[in-house]
């Protein structure tokens, strides 16, 4: 059986799905810190700098999600889903100016898929 | 006296040249107040051009602006920080509206500190002064120091009058001129400080552009007319900006949180007196604001031997906390700034509970009655785990604290610094050794030693790892919105020699 780290909700898919037809190709980031910060950012592809120090955790409607390696050190052990609500976050995300916001919602990884995301 | 929601316009403007000014293409987006989600005004929605004439102002006006003597300047400032106080309850109050916190806090914090950041800055440029050095019987170095130019300034929600004087004062102060993008979540402070300071400062030296990050924001922060960023807020964001900024070649500044440690040893409870009653409101400070606070002390770390007796006398002043109506002076805590920080800071209690942390007390949202049922409440929460756990390693901007023990002085300094942040950190004990070690051996920008959430306009406050670089605040803050002119100079009449 195959098993993912990120997932996403049917609602937050539809929202990422109207983006890309406004702005083309584009990635989730998971921000941490400050104020929105622990959100995932949703980023055109070519403006945010991605390389070594940021671990790909899978793609989600079509669109990869990335997050910083130090980061991941303290999220490997928990599976994210990226779902929506409605909100006035800040931040560069692009849903932003919709109302809406990207959230995570987290649980623990099963033994089962450690076993096989770790392989 | 008796505090309320004030009036507000059915809509306001941008600020730019001295003027409020409706955006380029009548765009406008509503602003809730997180108390009852009940609709305050509409911003502008301002996009890439409204945030060019903005620029384009402050270019035009910087020349002037940095001229300006500062005898000038210092009595710019002093006059919106005289306004400011005048108006001190009506600020109070938008700020309450606003970001939902309770005006116990903005009467007695927000406001007061925002007057005294614009004095304490209007008076040190005053005493400033430069170098001339000889560097050898017939050559002198003078140091002069010149403003920048156009600062481009990104500001967050949590404390929208403070974190707008925190970057403004300096930058006007040095000599700059600015243009500011307050958090989309907040914007009536800056907007209602416009208008009371429009007359005193040269029109385009301080100008407001409201809007979205991607759609505002992102112009402002990339825009090669300006001559420096500087942003408070989230990693993603920083980075981004960093690199907009690269393209320039500008210099940044960048406060992006923390998960500040508060560190409790043994001899905190050697007596049973004023001081232990204040160690005790020290570790409660993570209610501060209601969590939303980038130095937020959101690890309470406790010696083991203590752990019990102290956590009893936390968890009990902790449940005292009053909340309610946020314009009510005897509400303690007020609603979290959105309905998106609500969700996120119940989700991160949620996974604590998920990775094993036990609940002390708290763990759910707070249901109020009437207009407040609609608004974004969190009980004050205190999570029991370990520092690897999620709800120990992430900001979560709410007022949830995460609790562990520690054995002795190693211990505590290890589980301080294991974590991406160094933006704050506390320290409470009655050894005179430990006051001075623990917090040389904390990567932080700020430790406070027996007290928390201090906030001096003539201290410096910044970032070790990734909470950012630079600083705020304290008098060397000038210098991130200045250059260094050098004058060499030769009173040697005779040639070097080599043609």
């Amino acid at each position: 059986m195959e098993f993912n780290r990120v997932e996403i909700t049917e609602e937050a898919a539809l929202i990422v799905e109207q983006l890309k037809q406004q702005h083309g190709e584009v990635i989730f980031h998971q921000s941490g810190g400050c104020c929105d910060g622990s959100s995932p950012m949703l980023l055109p592809k070519e403006d945010f700098y991605i390389d070594d120090n940021d671990i790909l955790l899978g793609e989600v409607a079509g669109v990869p999600f990335y997050m910083s390696h130090d980061q991941f050190e303290y999220w490997k052990h928990t599976h994210l889903t990226v779902a929506l609500t409605n909100g006035r976050g800040a931040s560069f995300s692009l849903e932003i100016p919709l109302g809406k916001r990207f959230i995570i919602k987290s649980r623990l990884l099963k033994e089962e898929e450690i076993n096989f995301l770790n392989k | 006296m008796n505090y309320s929601k004030p009036k507000f316009k059915e809509k306001y403007g941008n600020f730019i040249n001295g003027k409020f000014e409706a955006p380029d293409d009548g765009e406008y987006f509503d602003n809730h107040s997180p108390i009852d989600n009940k609709l305050l005004a509409k911003y502008p929605r301002s996009k890439e051009s409204d945030v060019k004439k903005a620029i384009e102002a402050a270019n035009n006006a910087k020349d002037a602006w940095g001229k300006t003597s500062v005898g000038e300047r210092s009595a710019m400032l002093m006059k919106i920080a005289d306004v400011i106080e005048a108006n001190l309850n009506e600020f109070a109050q938008m700020e309450t509206a606003d970001n939902g916190k309770a005006i116990r806090e903005t009467v007695n914090a927000d406001v007061p500190l925002a007057v005294d950041h614009f004095r304490y800055f209007a008076s040190v440029i005053r005493a400033e002064e430069g170098s001339a050095t000889e560097l050898n019987e017939n050559t002198v170095s003078l140091i002069i120091r010149e403003p920048l130019g156009v600062v481009a300034q990104i500001i967050p929600w949590n404390f929208p009058l403070l974190m707008l004087a925190w970057k403004v004062a300096p930058a006007l102060a040095s000599g700059n001129c600015v243009v500011l993008k307050p958090a989309e979540q907040t914007p009536a402070s800056a907007t209602f400080l416009a208008e009371k300071i429009a007359d005193i400062l040269p029109p385009g030296v301080f100008n407001v552009i409201h809007g979205f990050g991607p759609e505002a924001g992102k112009p402002l922060a990339s825009s090669g007319r300006v001559d420096k960023v500087a942003f408070t807020g989230e990693t993603t964001t920083g980075q981004l900006i960093m690199q907009y900024a690269s393209k320039n070649l500008n210099p940044v500044t960048m406060e992006l949180g923390g998960k500040s440690p508060n560190v409790f040893f043994s001899s905190i409870m050697d007596h049973d007196d004023d001081f232990l009653d204040k160690c005790i409101e020290g570790a409660v400070l993570f209610a501060f604001n209601q969590g939303e606070v980038c130095t937020a002390p959101s690890r309470l770390l406790i010696q083991e031997d203590i752990y019990d007796a102290f956590i009893e006398k936390v968890i009990a002043r902790t449940e005292a906390i009053k909340m309610g109506d946020p314009f009510d002076m005897n509400t303690m805590m007020g609603a979290q700034a959105s309905n998106d920080q609500h969700e996120k800071i119940l989700s991160y209690i949620e996974i604590g509970k998920e990775e094993g942390a036990k609940v002390l007390t708290g763990g759910a949202a707070m249901k109020l009655e009437g207009d407040l049922s609609k608004g974004f409440y969190i009980q004050p929460t205190i999570l029991k785990g370990h520092n690897k756990m999620r709800v120990f390693q992430e900001e979560i901007f709410g007022p949830v604290l995460a609790v562990c023990t520690f054995k002795d002085e190693a211990e505590a300094i290890e589980i301080a610094n294991d974590t991406l942040y160094g933006l704050g950190a506390g320290v409470w004990t009655r050894d005179a050794h430990q006051l001075y070690q623990v917090p040389r051996a904390i990567k932080a920008g700020r430790v406070w030693v027996n007290c928390y959430h201090d906030y001096p306009a003539h201290a410096p406050f910044g970032g070790y790892k990734k909470s950012g670089f630079g600083r705020e605040n304290h008098l060397m803050m000038l210098n991130h919105y200045r250059q260094t002119k050098n004058m060499l100079i030769s009173y040697d009449k005779k040639k070097l020699g080599f043609f």
